[in-house]
C-alpha cells in the first residue's frame, strides 16, 4: 500500500473530509461515553440538543459562538503571516478593560456612535498590545510564542488588580466586578428572552471584512506573501516589518473586539471570567477552519455547539462534560489529517 | 546487471513513464536524458523503489524487484545519489555512513568494523574523505564523495547519481570522472542523468533519452554527437542562439572598490569593481559561495555596501531597497527560484505582480484590481510560453523550466536596463536553457546589459561578452570572451592569480 500525491483534489472530498472526520470523531468518543456507563445514541441526542435542538440553545451556541469566531480570526490573520500569535486571551481582556474604562461613564455617547467606539477604543488597545511582543520580534528577533503566550497572564493580572482594587464596583456586594456598562454602550439584544446580542452581527461581518482583505487587497498579498515565503517577498521588495506590524494591529484589534462582546453584550459589565479560554479556543478554531476568515465561522459554531451540546449532555447524562475537550481535540486533529489526506491517493499493489 | 521491461507510470491522466525498456550491462554507463518532466526523475524513483509501476517489470541481477520498496532496492544493489544531499550536517561522515545501516536493537553502534570497511573502500575506490570531519565543514564536492560511500557501504553494484555535476567545479568534475572510472573498472554499473552534453559524451558508454515520458533513442554513445542527442531529447533541431559580437555603449552599472560586511563582521566582498555596458553581457564564474551571492544581493538591493561606490547610470547609490533598485531599471532573477524568485503558493498571476503590484494598474486604493492581473498573467504565460499554466495555477506545480519562465516574465516586462541574472538556467533542460539565453541576447541588443552568474562554464563561454571569475569574495579582471581558456577559469576558480586575503571563504551550504 502506498500514498501518492494527488494533482487535483475533486471538490466534494474537499467538503466531505471535514464531516467525514468529525463522524469518526463521534464514533471514537462514542468509546468513551460507553465508557462513562451512559446510553451513547441517548447522550448524542442530548449533546445536540443542547447545541442546536431549541431557539433557546441556539441562542445560546451563537451567543459562544461570537467571541470565538474573533479570536479565530484574530489567530487565522496571525497565522497566515506566520506571526505566531498566541496572545488572543490577553487581547480579549484588554479589549474588555479598554470597554469597560471608556464604557462605564467616562465617554457618554448616543448608542450609534458609543457602541463603535467601544470597539474601536477596544481593537486599539487589543492591538497595541500585540504590537509590543511583534516589535521585539521585528527588531529584535525574540520568540514571539514566548512573549505573547506570557502577556497573557500580565494583562489577567492587571484584571485581577483592577476589579479587587480601584475598578471594584462598589454595588457588587464585594464581588470583583467592574461597573456596568452604560446603557449607550450595550449591544442590542437580537431575540427576545435571549441572551443573544448584536457581537454576533459585528462578528459576522468581521468576517467578511477580513475575506475581502486577505483576498481582494494589497495588504492581502502582503501578509499572504510574507507568510508563504518572506524571502521572496523581501526580494521582490514587499516591507516586510511594516506588513507584520499591520498584521499584529488586526490581529490584537479582532481578538480585543471579542472581549468587548463579551463585556458590552453578554455580561454587561467586567467580570474575571468572562472568557473561559476563548483566545486559545481561537487557535483551535482558526486551525480547524484551515485558516480561512469564512471558515472560521463553521468552525466556531461547531466549536460552540459541542460545548454548550456537552454541557447539556453532561447534565443530562452525567457525562464529564470535558468530553468537550476531547471531542475539540480530536476533531482538530482527524479534520487535519483528512484534509492532509485528500490531497493523497492510496495505492494498493 | 538491470533491466527495465516495459516499465509503465501514470498519475491521473498523464503519463510519467509509457512502456519503457532498457538494460544496464555490468561495468558501463548508462547516461539518461531528457528534458525536465520527460520522467526521468520518475523512472529512477521506480527503480529505487519509491514508487511502483503499473506495468512492467524491473530485473536487478536477474531478480525481479516486487514491492516498491526501497530497502529491497538497496539490498539488492541499487544505490542512488540524490542532487540534494541527503545528509545530517551535524554528524560526522562515518557517522552519516552508517546511520540506517544498523539493527535497531544493537545497544552500541561498532564504529570500529565500520570504519575499517570504509578506509577499504575509500582506498579500492581513491573516494578520500576523513571519516571523522563533521559534514558541515565538507566542501560540496566532499559530501559528494560522502554520498557515493554511503551508497557503497550500503553494498551498491548500480549506482544512479542524478545531476552530479551541478554543484561541482571543473576540476572536482574530473575528479568525479576519474572514480566513476575506477569504479566501472571494479565491476560497477552507473546510471547517470546529466544535462550537460559535453558531459554525458565523455563518460558514457550508452545513452538512453527520453521525452514525454517516452524512450525515444537508445544507441551506444559512439553513434551519436551532441547535435542528434539534443535534437532527440526536445524532438527538433535547436538552433541555438549565438552571441552577436556588439559595440558596447555607456556605463550602466559602475562599482568601485566595493566592500560587504556580513552579519557578522567578516568581509563578504573584497574591493569589487565592475563596470556594466549598454549592449553587454559581462558573465561571473567561480565555485558557489565564493561570493556570488553577495554580489548578487548588493544589485539586487538586499544588501549596502560598507566601502566603495556604486553608481546605477551614472547615479550614485545610497540607499539600497529592491523596489528603489527596480524602479532604477535593474532587473533582477534569483539565484534559487523557489527560495526567492517565487512565493510557490501563490497562483502565477499573484507572482507576476510580486514586484510591481503597487502600480497603479493592478492596485487602486490598496484595492487588487484582479481583471488587468488576470489580463497581464494571460498576456505574459501567452508570450513566454509558460506551459501548463492558466493565470490561477499554483505555481508549485509548474517544472524548474516554466517556473523559471514565469520570473524572467515578470523581470523583463519591466523592460529592465540592468539584468542581474544569478543561475538562470540551472537545472533547466536544453529547451528551456535555449529559451533563457535567447531573451537575453534580445534584452542585450535592445540595449540592456546583463550580468550573468552562473557554474556552468559552458554556459558563460557561450553567453558572455567578458568573464570575470570570483574567489573568496574577490573578483578577477573581466576577459573578452575571446582571449579566455578554460583551463585559464579553472585555475582562477581554484584561487590562481587572486591577492592572498584574509576574506573567509563562505562556503554556502
Amino acid at each position: 500500500m502506498q500514498l501518492e500525491p494527488r494533482l487535483h483534489t475533486p471538490l466534494w472530498m474537499t467538503l466531505g473530509a471535514p464531516v467525514f472526520a468529525v463522524l469518526f470523531v463521534l464514533i471514537l468518543c462514542g468509546g468513551l461515553i460507553s465508557w462513562a456507563g451512559a446510553p451513547l445514541l441517548d447522550s448524542y441526542i442530548a449533546l445536540f440538543r443542547g447545541a442546536f435542538g431549541s431557539k433557546f440553545a441556539i441562542a445560546e451556541t451563537l451567543v459562544r459562538a461570537t467571541p470565538l469566531i474573533l479570536t479565530g480570526l484574530a489567530a487565522a490573520v496571525a497565522f497566515r503571516a506566520k506571526l505566531w500569535n498566541i496572545g488572543g486571551e490577553g487581547q480579549l481582556y484588554m479589549g474588555a478593560l479598554a470597554a469597560t474604562y471608556f464604557g462605564t461613564g467616562l465617554v457618554n455617547l448616543p448608542a450609534p456612535l458609543m457602541i463603535p467606539f467601544l470597539f474601536l477604543v477596544g481593537a486599539l488597545a487589543g492591538g497595541f498590545l500585540l504590537l509590543v511582543p511583534t516589535l521585539l520580534k521585528t527588531r529584535l528577533n525574540v520568540d514571539e510564542v514566548v512573549t505573547t503566550l506570557l502577556l497573557n497572564f500580565v494583562v489577567l493580572l492587571l484584571a485581577n488588580y483592577l476589579l479587587f482594587g480601584p475598578w471594584k464596583d462598589p454595588m457588587a456586594m464585594g464581588w470583583p466586578q467592574g461597573a456596568p456598562i452604560i446603557d449607550n454602550g450595550i449591544l442590542p439584544n437580537l431575540i427576545a428572552k435571549t441572551r443573544l446580542h448584536g457581537g454576533l452581527i459585528f462578528a459576522l461581518i468581521a468576517s467578511v471584512c477580513i475575506w475581502v482583505v486577505m483576498t481582494k487587497t494589497k495588504w492581502g498579498l502582503e501578509i499572504r506573501a510574507v507568510g508563504l515565503n518572506s524571502e521572496a517577498a523581501r526580494f521582490s521588495g514587499i516591507p516586510i516589518n511594516k506588513t507584520i506590524l499591520r498584521t499584529a494591529l488586526i490581529s490584537g484589534g479582532l481578538a480585543a473586539c471579542a472581549g468587548v462582546t463579551e463585556v458590552a453584550g453578554t455580561k454587561e459589565y467586567l467580570t474575571l471570567d468572562i472568557s473561559p479560554g476563548f483566545g486559545y479556543t481561537g487557535i483551535a478554531v482558526a486551525m480547524l477552519a484551515g485558516l480561512n476568515p469564512l471558515g472560521v465561522i463553521v468552525a466556531a459554531l461547531f466549536i460552540a455547539g459541542i460545548y454548550n451540546g456537552a454541557d447539556s449532555m453532561s447534565r443530562a447524562m452525567d457525562v464529564s462534560n470535558y468530553i468537550a475537550d476531547v471531542i475539540t481535540a480530536a476533531s482538530l486533529l482527524m479534520v487535519m489529517l483528512a484534509v492532509m489526506l485528500t490531497r493523497m491517493r492510496v495505492r494498493f499493489k | 546487471m538491470l533491466k527495465i521491461d516495459n516499465v509503465t507510470k501514470r498519475f491521473g491522466n498523464l503519463v510519467a513513464n509509457d512502456a519503457i525498456s532498457f538494460s544496464l550491462k555490468k561495468g558501463k554507463v548508462l547516461s539518461l536524458l531528457g528534458e525536465n518532466g520527460a520522467g526521468k526523475t520518475t523512472l529512477m524513483n521506480i527503480i529505487f523503489g519509491h514508487y511502483t509501476a503499473d506495468e512492467g517489470s524491473i530485473e536487478v541481477n536477474g531478480r525481479r524487484l516486487k514491492a516498491s520498496n526501497p530497502a529491497e532496492a538497496i539490498a539488492l544493489g541499487v544505490g542512488m545519489v540524490h542532487q540534494h544531499f541527503t545528509l545530517a550536517d551535524n554528524l560526522t561522515v562515518l557517522e552519516n555512513i552508517i546511520l540506517g545501516t544498523e539493527a535497531i536493537w544493537q545497544w552500541r553502534q561498532n564504529k570500529k568494523t565500520a570504519r575499517a570497511r570504509l578506509a577499504h573502500l575509500a582506498t579500492e575506490y581513491g573516494l578520500h574523505v576523513n571519516p571523522d570531519s563533521p559534514v558541515k565543514s565538507l566542501t560540496v564536492g566532499e559530501k559528494q564523495r560522502v554520498e557515493i560511500l554511503k551508497a557503497l557501504y550500503r553494498g551498491a553494484k548500480i549506482l544512479i547519481l542524478d545531476e552530479p555535476t551541478a554543484v561541482l567545479t571543473p576540476q572536482e568534475t574530473d575528479q568525479l570522472f576519474a572514480t566513476l572510472r575506477d569504479m566501472i573498472a571494479q565491476g560497477l554499473s552507473v546510471i547517470f542523468i546529466s544535462h550537460k552534453l559535453g558531459e554525458v559524451m565523455s563518460i558514457a558508454d550508452d545513452v538512453v533519452v527520453l521525452r514525454h515520458g517516452k524512450l525515444v533513442a537508445s544507441f551506444p554513445i559512439a553513434e551519436a554527437s551532441r547535435e542528434i542527442i539534443a535534437e532527440k531529447m526536445v524532438g527538433e533541431v535547436v538552433p541555438a542562439p549565438r552571441r552577436q559580437v556588439m559595440q558596447a555603449g555607456d556605463q550602466l552599472l559602475g562599482l568601485e572598490n566595493v566592500e560587504l560586511k556580513g552579519n557578522s563582521g567578516h568581509l563578504l566582498l573584497k574591493n569589487i569593481s565592475l563596470n556594466l555596458q549598454r549592449h553587454q553581457i559581462i558573465g561571473i564564474a567561480g565555485v558557489s559561495g565564493n561570493g556570488q551571492k553577495a554580489l548578487s544581493d548588493l544589485i539586487s538591493g538586499m544588501a549596502k555596501p560598507s566601502e566603495g561606490s556604486f553608481r546605477v547610470k551614472g547615479a550614485h547609490i545610497s540607499h539600497f531597497d529592491p523596489r528603489d533598485m527596480i524602479a532604477r531599471g535593474v532587473g533582477r532573477v534569483p539565484e534559487d527560484r523557489h527560495v526567492e524568485g517565487v512565493v510557490g503558493d501563490f497562483s502565477i498571476k499573484e507572482n507576476l505582480v510580486l514586484e510591481n503590484y503597487e502600480d497603479g494598474k493592478f492596485s487602486k486604493f490598496g484595492w487588487l484590481q484582479n481583471r488587468t492581473i488576470i489580463d497581464h498573467a494571460k498576456r505574459l504565460i501567452e508570450t513566454f510560453d509558460v506551459r501548463g499554466g492558466t493565470p490561477d495555477t499554483i505555481i508549485r506545480g509548474l517544472s524548474g523550466g516554466n517556473m523559471q519562465k514565469v520570473i524572467l516574465a515578470r523581470v523583463l516586462d519591466n523592460n529592465p536596463e540592468i539584468i542581474l541574472a544569478n543561475q538562470p538556467t540551472r537545472g533547466l533542460d536544453v529547451g528551456a536553457a535555449t529559451f533563457v539565453h535567447d531573451k537575453i541576447f534580445k534584452a542585450k541588443a535592445a540595449g540592456a546589459g546583463v550580468l550573468l552568474i552562473s557554474e556552468d562554464l559552458e554556459e558563460l563561454l557561450a553567453v558572455s561578452d567578458k568573464i570575470a571569475v570570483m574567489y573568496h569574495g574577490q573578483i578577477s579582471a573581466q576577459i573578452p570572451v575571446e582571449e579566455v581558456t578554460l583551463q585559464q577559469l579553472g585555475l582562477l576558480m581554484s584561487g590562481d592569480g587572486f591577492v592572498a586575503s584574509s576574506v573567509e571563504s563562505n562556503h554556502a551550504a
